[in-house]
């Protein structure tokens, strides 16, 4: 009798080679795994699922690993699929301003690449080196989410490797397509939990001639609210309306519209804008500094607040009051005119004390229903995230449970780094 | 349960107004706008609450019994056409626009609201509902969710499914779910992308959210008249190309011109071969330099007269002969299928010249009307059913073109939905483990495939035992075999 097959054997085999017993420097949010894989096309993804499907392996994929923290640690990882390898621009069709573009390449190489035909792929690199798998996996998007949508908006189309090797595509590589369920937007912020996307087509959008952010100190949350609101309902159609607020009462919050468009568009609208925010208003060429990045860094505490783009006011009291009864310095930076900002608490022991990031989520997720909104805790140290209810209350969970069921129902694919423990 | 006993059920909730019985009324509503499908529903339930709607739904999911939701039964793809044996529920009575949220750029309604009325709605504040699909006076926007209706201006601004925040949704057993509402990103799998467009296979909508949008500072449209459609598919190519996004681009070919000028008297310029209409859209700083680079890419294209729009009622004149095409075609042919396919916008020449060929290989007239911008082509394939043979003609040429949308890479439908009518298409589209998939998700909201079953896939998937689904009183209890504490 010959002796079984060993897992790694397996791996290896599926992958051409590329795979390895994991060191113990390979973790998703502390949890450590045993194997690593580097597939290289859809069929070797689908093989090592099939593997993993055979040995009860909790596979975790990742990309560059920039967010790969993100979420309530994984029960359990066995294998960390990487997709390194799945590093093609599969096709770029610049006449009909669509990419396929496989899931492992990095959105600045994306971004070069479609920049030479004077397009792009209107998604903002929030993370430095995110790939566009893990973009669509989180649903990280920044700035001019505002004017072209969401990561799940120009989304047209999917490959997905489920949790038992079957590849299955929807949409495809038109952007009017109502064939069929949507199962990119399923996959969209689904964290891994209910397939391996190996394959997106993306809508592009042409480069713009020119550009131009207009700043203004705009104060309390009652001034900033204002402020935002004068912007959004004028007629310059901004591609951003961004707030940040630094930790600290005393820092006022600053107002930066981004205009996109042809050279005298853009000229005209920046002294429409300059005009619509009023005294103080000042114009620039180039962004601000940390224009579309999070306020916080790898071991901070970072929150992602959604509110109605009208409760803004009431979501930026809301953190002040927390911050103050917490006694925690809170940094707020995001897209105000779409309603999705970041919060930001330093981490480090002494800084990100537990209990009061507990009693600051707790009290704003009480005030969430006055702003519509929701808190999500996306990353946090260890001790952090052992305190708190990092996803917090989900509505239709029942359903989303039925759904992963469906799609995994070994739950073996980042098992338990989603919502109600998903 | 029977059909007979549910509508006695049904009727202290809904009242005797609201569930319908008679053969006679109940023949009304035997098709949606593909009316060569008919069928006439079991019973017809016309809820106005979100608790009557699933008060139908529990009584048909404990009956067994399928339901199908409509609007109002503009559809054009049979995504409404009822059981024989099931439960017709019309949204007809749901008409309440619940708030308009200026500051929030959202607006809560019910699914019976009629699409116009919402941009009508929000008009006082300066604000707009985007997506527009050409029965926007008449159609629903709960059918607009089921079928992610688009429209001519979503080259620009997407489809519903990109202006949907948030739906209650009853699910197929009956419960009430939020999915989304007026905040983005709310945590948990996007349902809510998945529900938009699922044609009413994953429940009935009873609230909708929608984003306003601010209406443009300025608007700009010309007609430019072309020797043929190659010259006008060039057009259409160099403004895209040069990095313009109008807020649409509509060809038409000249056997729908000739149709549009005798429904409509549209004066479209003499001797055309192809007309586009191209508007822009947007800050007038912006719109002023695009619209004279459009000007300058059909003149350079070959257009010979461009026409443009001095005012609204000239607008609303170019507009009326594209928007009356389907109807239109009406005065040169008895019957028409109206085609519904994609294409990459740039295999447009090439496909147009398959279906001259096709044309003329089979007799069959075909008449093109179309988004240009995204490639979203509407052949209107003519036809007499009188002569013998023709119909089966004009199917074959209307299924030839399907086929020629999937071969360049496209989609069997753009807009118009799957429904009854392309079932038959999707495994030319979509491998066995794709529609697979997909019906995963159908499986976790109806595992009892209650929920307008025959729509979109051609084989139900049989779904498997969810685990903690059990729904009212646990047998054993009921057998008085078990209490529960």
């Amino acid at each position: 009798m010959s002796p079984p097959v060993s897992v790694l054997d397996a791996l290896a085999k599926a992958t051409d080679g590329h795979a390895e017993r994991a060191g113990d420097a390979v973790r998703v949010a502390g949890v450590a795994a045993s194997w690593v894989a580097w597939p290289g096309s859809t069929d070797e993804v689908a093989e090592v699922l099939r593997v993993a499907a055979e040995h009860e392996l909790r596979v975790v994929a990742t990309g560059s690993g920039s967010k790969l923290d993100w979420g309530v640690a994984p029960r359990a990882v066995d294998l960390v699929l990487r997709t390194g390898r799945l590093d093609r621009v599969v096709e770029h069709a610049a006449g009909d301003l669509v990419a396929v573009v496989e899931a492992g390449v990095a959105l600045a190489a994306l971004a070069e690449r479609l920049g030479a035909a004077g397009q792009r792929l209107a998604v903002d690199e929030t993370v430095p080196g995110a790939t566009v798998g893990g973009t669509v996996a989180t649903a990280a998007i920044g700035p001019s989410r505002l004017l072209y949508g969401a990561v799940r908006d120009l989304v047209i189309g999917a490959t997905l490797v489920r949790a038992d090797g079957v590849v299955a595509r929807s949409g495809g590589k038109v952007v009017k397509n109502v064939a069929g369920y949507d199962l990119g937007k399923l996959v969209c912020g689904s964290y891994g939990t209910l397939g391996v996307l190996t394959r997106a087509a993306f809508r592009l959008h042409p480069v713009p001639v020119a550009r131009a952010f207009v700043s203004l100190a705009a104060g309390d949350p009652a001034g900033t609210h204002a402020a935002v609101q004068r912007v959004l309902r004028g007629p310059v159609v901004p591609t951003a309306v961004e707030v940040d607020r630094p930790a600290g009462d005393s820092t006022p919050a600053t107002v930066t519209v981004l205009l996109e468009g042809t050279g005298t568009g853009v000229a005209g609208r920046t002294r429409q804008t300059v005009e619509l925010l009023g005294a103080g208003a000042t114009a620039r060429p180039d962004p601000p500094e940390a224009w579309g990045r999070h306020p916080a860094g790898p071991g901070d505490v970072l929150v992602k607040l959604s509110t109605a783009i009208g409760g803004l006011r009431l979501l930026l009291e809301a953190v002040a009051a927390g911050s103050a009864e917490a006694g925690l310095p809170v940094a707020v930076r995001g897209s105000a005119g779409v309603g999705v900002l970041y919060a930001g608490v330093p981490g480090g022991p002494a800084a990100a004390d537990p209990g009061a990031v507990r009693q600051l989520v707790g009290g704003l997720r009480r005030s969430a229903p006055s702003w519509s909104g929701s808190v999500v805790v996306l990353d946090a140290p260890a001790p952090v995230r052992a305190a708190v209810d990092m996803w917090g209350p989900v509505s239709g969970l029942d359903l989303m449970r039925r759904v992963k069921q469906e799609f995994d129902p070994g739950s073996r694919l980042a098992p338990g780094r989603f919502v109600g423990g998903i | 349960m029977g059909l007979d006993t549910l509508a006695a059920r049904l009727r202290p909730v809904l009242g005797d107004k609201g569930v319908i019985t008679d053969r006679q009324q109940l023949r009304t509503y035997e098709c949606d706008g593909l009316a060569h499908y008919k069928v006439t529903p079991g019973l017809v339930v016309l809820p106005e609450t979100t608790d009557q709607v699933a008060a139908v739904v529990r009584a048909c999911a404990e009956a067994g019994v399928p339901f199908v939701a409509r609007g109002s039964g503009t559809g054009l793809s049979g995504g409404a056409l009822p059981h024989a044996d099931g439960v017709l529920l019309v949204t007809a009575r749901m008409r309440r626009i619940l708030e308009v949220d200026v500051e929030s750029q959202r607006a809560v309604v019910q699914p019976g609201v009629i699409n116009l009325q919402v941009t009508a709605a929000a008009k006082p504040h300066g604000y707009y509902y985007a997506p527009d699909p050409s029965s926007q006076q008449v159609c629903s926007i709960g059918g607009n969710v089921a079928e992610n209706s688009g429209g001519a201006h979503c080259l620009k601004y997407g489809f519903t499914t990109n202006h949907v925040l948030g739906v209650e949704l009853v699910t197929p057993d009956g419960e009430v779910v939020e999915l989304g509402g007026k905040a983005p990103d709310p945590p948990g799998y996007d349902l809510l992308g998945v529900v938009v467009g699922s044609e009413g296979t994953l429940g009935v909508a009873t609230t909708v959210t929608v984003r306003l949008m601010r209406a443009p500072e300025a608007v700009r449209t010309l007609l430019a008249g072309f020797p043929g459609t190659d010259d006008a598919g060039a057009a259409v190519s160099a403004i895209i190309g040069a990095g313009v996004v109008p807020a649409a681009i509509e060809m038409m070919d000249a056997l729908s011109i000739e149709a549009a000028e005798a429904a409509v008297h549209c004066g479209y310029p003499d001797g055309a071969g192809a007309v586009l209409i191209v508007e822009l859209d947007g800050p007038a700083a912006e719109v002023d330099q695009q619209f004279a680079d459009v000007e300058r890419h059909c003149r350079e294209t070959g257009a010979f007269e461009i026409r443009v729009a001095a005012d609204d009622a000239e607008r609303a004149l170019f507009w009326k002969g594209r928007k009356s095409a389907f109807a239109a075609v009406g005065r040169i042919s008895p019957d028409y299928i109206v085609q519904d396919g994609v294409i990459p916008r740039t295999a447009l020449p090439q496909v147009l010249r398959s279906i001259s060929e096709l044309s003329a290989d089979s007799g069959v007239r075909v008449a093109n009307v179309f988004h240009a911008g995204d490639g979203n082509l509407h052949p209107l394939v003519l036809f007499d059913e009188d002569v013998p043979g023709e119909a089966e003609r004009a199917e074959e040429v209307s299924g030839a073109i399907l086929d020629l949308c999937i071969e360049h890479g496209g989609s069997i439908t753009g807009e118009h939905g799957v429904g009854a009518d392309k079932v038959k298409h999707m495994p030319r589209m979509f491998t066995e483990s794709d529609l697979d998939t997909m019906q995963m998700v159908r499986c976790a909201f109806d595992p009892a495939g209650i929920s307008n079953p025959g729509k979109i896939f051609p084989t139900p998937r049989l779904c498997g035992e969810v685990p903690g689904r059990r729904r009212g009183v646990h047998p054993l209890q009921e057998a008085g075999l078990a209490e529960a504490f």
